[in-house]
């Protein structure tokens, strides 16, 4: 029994750790996120020299054959930092899809563009109708000759705006909701007929509603096998819960220890407010709820690297547990802190932005319980 | 970790990334090999350094070694074989356990070697791993056996042979393992509950022997003892309450001991309150010096504190309300097809196993050498409600049939054709009602939050 990282691992977290502590405090966060571009293209070019990008693929591929134990560490730090730079639409989503299903041809293409960081992407994986479905693909692909016509809008296209690679599930037979019948495409972000809407998400991040017009690609741009598109997005989906998860795990312990923090500092009624054991006894309750989340999100990370039977189990447990345990270590922080806490200037304010929109994504607490209680 | 980590410019290829500095190569690029030294230069070496690096070392795990499955098998077997055949059947339907019965499981215990599970092998004890302890829990829960009665084995034993003298370790440790005296816990007074400090029960140095005068309460099957270990002012002219207490053991026959039931919520008989009227204790029954007696129980409870999580038992517990549900009751659909029962069931579920790797983190540091860190301290907490949080299930699952109070059919030849519900249904109130107790013994939670406030958290 051992839950320490191996050297690599150990490596990898305090590499990570350190660029967050040295190079990117929270001001800097707010600049990158305040750009015209939503992040900064100079740190994600770090993230790529730094190795970060390549971390989950195969060393075939070019990357380090990373497993849910090395996203974890890199993506609970990415939450300590609030890290806008889209390594999640690029390397967990999109990285994901191609890992699994792309071509050699496709793989030259694009997934070493994006190791290099040098291009930039994003997963189409909902419609404005589709909530939590993943199945619900009304966006429909028609074959043209050897060309597939592509019609259809997506929602909540995060880093759709600047992908100037999308993958786009759509449906090529069944109903607009069945599993069967999905074939995911990569499209062109600069294509003729493909029109975006971008616009920044309230947790200082950027997305996009991607309409496509009568969207033309070739049979080159087919990604899997016809009509087996849903599996994929699946896996890939799960494994971008459990990324999010460990990210919001690194939120709810920064938001935690700074909590206690200022508590100590903070000098009402002649004492520090962390004096008053009505505020105590939350901020335990706080760090109870980050001691539980945390051994989910290991639990889970193991169960995924070997794969074991409870391993899709482990991701809702995880994703219920950051959806309502780290709600309220997100609310008490922000109340903790009084006017601080909703004050646009500090810190708190935005980790907890960050940690709610985490809670709306991927299905919410609500929708993974229901997974659960069967 | 075998090194500082730098941020470095390469100088093969002139990135620049953070590395551990070590022994073995001046430059994590420049590896030792020299073989290497050609893939470096033909490739991106950078990103050999981290491919090469990415295979060492042993992933996390939670598997056990052979060894520790060949004990899990053996403790498998034990409890299988060796639990008496109508203690079992007790425990399976839920009929309370006689003094005697718990006397016989323990001694079942001690001839297997198992006794003393936490004692030193130089007591007697197993002097078992981390690991087997645990593993030892969660074969004892999933065998529904009866727990350890903790106040000689888990308490009182480990405070004399580790303060007590000579003599008192002959005389009074053998006993203890072979469950030949029960004895109790005198700690709680009545004007005495979160703060034990400010205990009253007054011992008085008269020669040979000390006068014991006071009341102890919610002493748990006090009525069953032969010894009570008391926490005792033996001074009061001191300048902090924690001082002048002493840890004095008397011997439940002593003339003006007397002995009065406390029944508690559920109708049942557990705890008592004791009185002590000119009680004459032999000063060799002190253990220890005296006026240590706050430091020696605080080392007393800390393992009352530890042990009282109850994770494997709680794990147990569900995964049985599950099959429970899913079977139909009296014609009814099985309440499994209840969405919203099972939501909060699911959702129980999802904290029992988080409390379950919460154990496991903590065991795998002490297992490791470590000093747990603070996910230690939130077992008891946690554990509490959790164990609360499932026997609440069961009473919402019994749904009218929670309601018969007929504690007298929880007797192993009790007719059938006489019942009233089924035992499991009507247990679940009793149960409810008397685990209440779960977050109130043992330093309330409100005490754990408060230590876990200051010790941990540095408020």
């Amino acid at each position: 029994m051992d839950f320490s990282f191996n050297e690599v691992q150990t490596m990898l977290a305090d590499s990570v750790e350190k660029f967050i502590l040295n190079d990117y405090d929270f001001d800097t966060r707010q600049k990158y996120s305040g750009s015209e571009l939503g992040y900064s293209a100079e740190a994600w070019q770090t993230f790529a020299e730094l190795g970060w990008t390549a971390v989950p693929f195969s060393e075939a591929d070019g990357g380090f054959d990373g497993g849910p134990i090395e996203s974890m560490i890199m993506m609970q730090q990415f939450g300590r930092g609030l890290v806008v730079e889209p390594y999640l639409a690029n390397i967990v989503m999109t990285g994901g899809v191609l890992r699994r299903v792309a071509s050699a041809a496709q793989k030259t293409k694009w997934l070493h563009a994006i190791i290099a960081g040098e291009l930039q992407s994003a997963l189409a994986f909902a419609e404005p109708q589709s909530r939590y479905d993943l199945a619900n693909v009304a966006t429909t692909a028609d074959a043209d000759g050897d060309n597939w016509i592509i019609n259809g809008t997506k929602g909540l296209v995060f880093n759709g705006g600047n992908a100037g690679l999308l993958i786009v599930p759509a449906r090529t037979s069944g109903d607009s909701t069945s599993m069967d019948g999905i074939t995911l495409f990569a499209v062109g972000g600069m294509a003729d007929g493909v029109s975006r809407t971008s616009y920044p998400t309230v947790d200082g991040q950027q997305a996009a509603e991607i309409r496509l017009d009568n969207v033309s690609v070739g049979k080159e741009a087919v990604l899997g096998a016809i009509d087996n598109g849903y599996s994929t997005l699946e896996a890939v989906i799960d494994e971008a819960t459990l990324a999010v998860c460990a990210e919001a795990v690194g939120i709810m312990q920064i938001m935690t220890d700074k909590t206690v923090e200022y508590t100590k500092n903070r000098v009402q009624f002649g004492v520090p407010i962390g004096s008053f054991q009505a505020l105590q006894h939350r901020m335990v309750d706080m760090l109870t709820a980050c001691e539980q989340s945390y051994s989910l999100l290991v639990w889970a990370s193991m169960a995924n690297a070997d794969g074991t039977d409870e391993a899709r189990k482990s991701i809702s447990a995880i994703k219920y547990h950051v959806g309502t345990a780290g709600k309220k270590v997100g609310q008490e922080a922000v109340q903790l802190h009084g006017g601080m806490g909703v004050s646009w200037d500090v810190d708190i304010a935005h980790y907890f932005k960050r940690l709610t929109a985490i809670g709306q994504m991927f299905g919410n607490a609500d929708w993974h319980l229901d997974r659960l209680a069967v | 970790m075998q090194g500082p980590v730098e941020r470095v410019a390469c100088l093969l290829c002139d990135r620049f990334r953070y590395v551990v500095r070590n022994e073995m190569s001046s430059h994590p690029c420049i590896l030792p090999d020299l073989a290497l030294l050609f893939f470096i230069l033909a490739s991106d070496c950078c990103m050999i350094f981290c491919r090469l690096a990415l295979s060492k070392g042993t992933p996390m795990h939670v598997t056990f070694s052979d060894d520790e499955l060949a004990f899990r098998d053996e403790v498998r077997a034990f409890f299988l074989d060796e639990v008496p055949a109508d203690i079992a059947e007790k425990q399976a339907q839920g009929v309370p356990l006689e003094r005697e019965d718990h006397i016989r499981f323990q001694k079942a215990l001690f001839n297997k070697g198992w006794a003393g599970i936490n004692w030193p092998v130089e007591y007697g004890g197993t002097g078992w791993t981390t690991v087997q302890k645990y593993l030892f829990a969660i074969e004892m829960a999933n065998a529904n056996a009866p727990f350890i009665i903790p106040f000689g084995l888990g308490m009182v034993g480990p405070v004399i042979y580790t303060f007590g003298s000579e003599e008192q370790k002959r005389r009074f440790l053998p006993d203890i393992l072979e469950s030949n005296v029960w004895w109790c816990q005198g700690y709680s007074e009545p004007g005495s509950g979160s703060d034990l400090a400010s205990l009253k029960m007054r011992a008085d140095l008269a020669g040979d022997h000390f006068v014991v005068n006071g009341s102890k309460t919610w002493t748990t099957l006090g009525q069953h003892a032969d010894w009570i270990f008391c926490l005792v002012r033996t001074t009061t002219d001191v300048a902090r309450r924690q001082e002048g207490i002493s840890f004095l053991l008397i011997d439940m026959q002593t003339p003006g001991v007397t002995v009065k039931p406390i029944i508690t919520i559920e109708g049942g008989h557990e705890v008592n309150e004791i009185h002590f009227n000119d009680v004459q204790v032999p000063a060799e029954n002190l253990v220890g010096e005296e006026g240590k007696g706050w430091s020696y129980g605080k080392v007393l409870l800390q393992h009352e504190r530890t042990g009282n999580a109850q994770i494997a038992v709680t794990k147990y517990r569900l995964s049985k309300l599950r099959a429970q549900v899913a079977r139909p009751v009296r014609g009814a659909a099985p309440l499994a097809d209840d969405r919203n029962f099972m939501r909060k069931v699911a959702a129980t579920e999802v904290e029992v196993k988080a409390l379950e790797f919460t154990e496991l983190r903590t065991l795998a540091a002490v297992a490791s050498g470590k000093a747990p860190g603070p996910e230690s301290s939130i077992l008891k907490l946690k554990g509490s409600e959790l164990q609360q949080a499932v026997d609440e299930l069961y009473l919402e699952a019994a749904g009218y049939y929670a309601l018969p109070y007929v504690p007298d059919q929880y007797v192993l030849d009790f007719p059938d054709a006489d019942r009233v519900g089924e035992g499991a249904e009507t247990r679940s109130s009793l149960r409810y009602f008397n685990y209440r107790k779960a977050s109130i013994y043992a330093g309330s939670n409100e005490i754990q939050k408060n230590i876990i406030a200051k010790h941990v958290l540095g408020l």
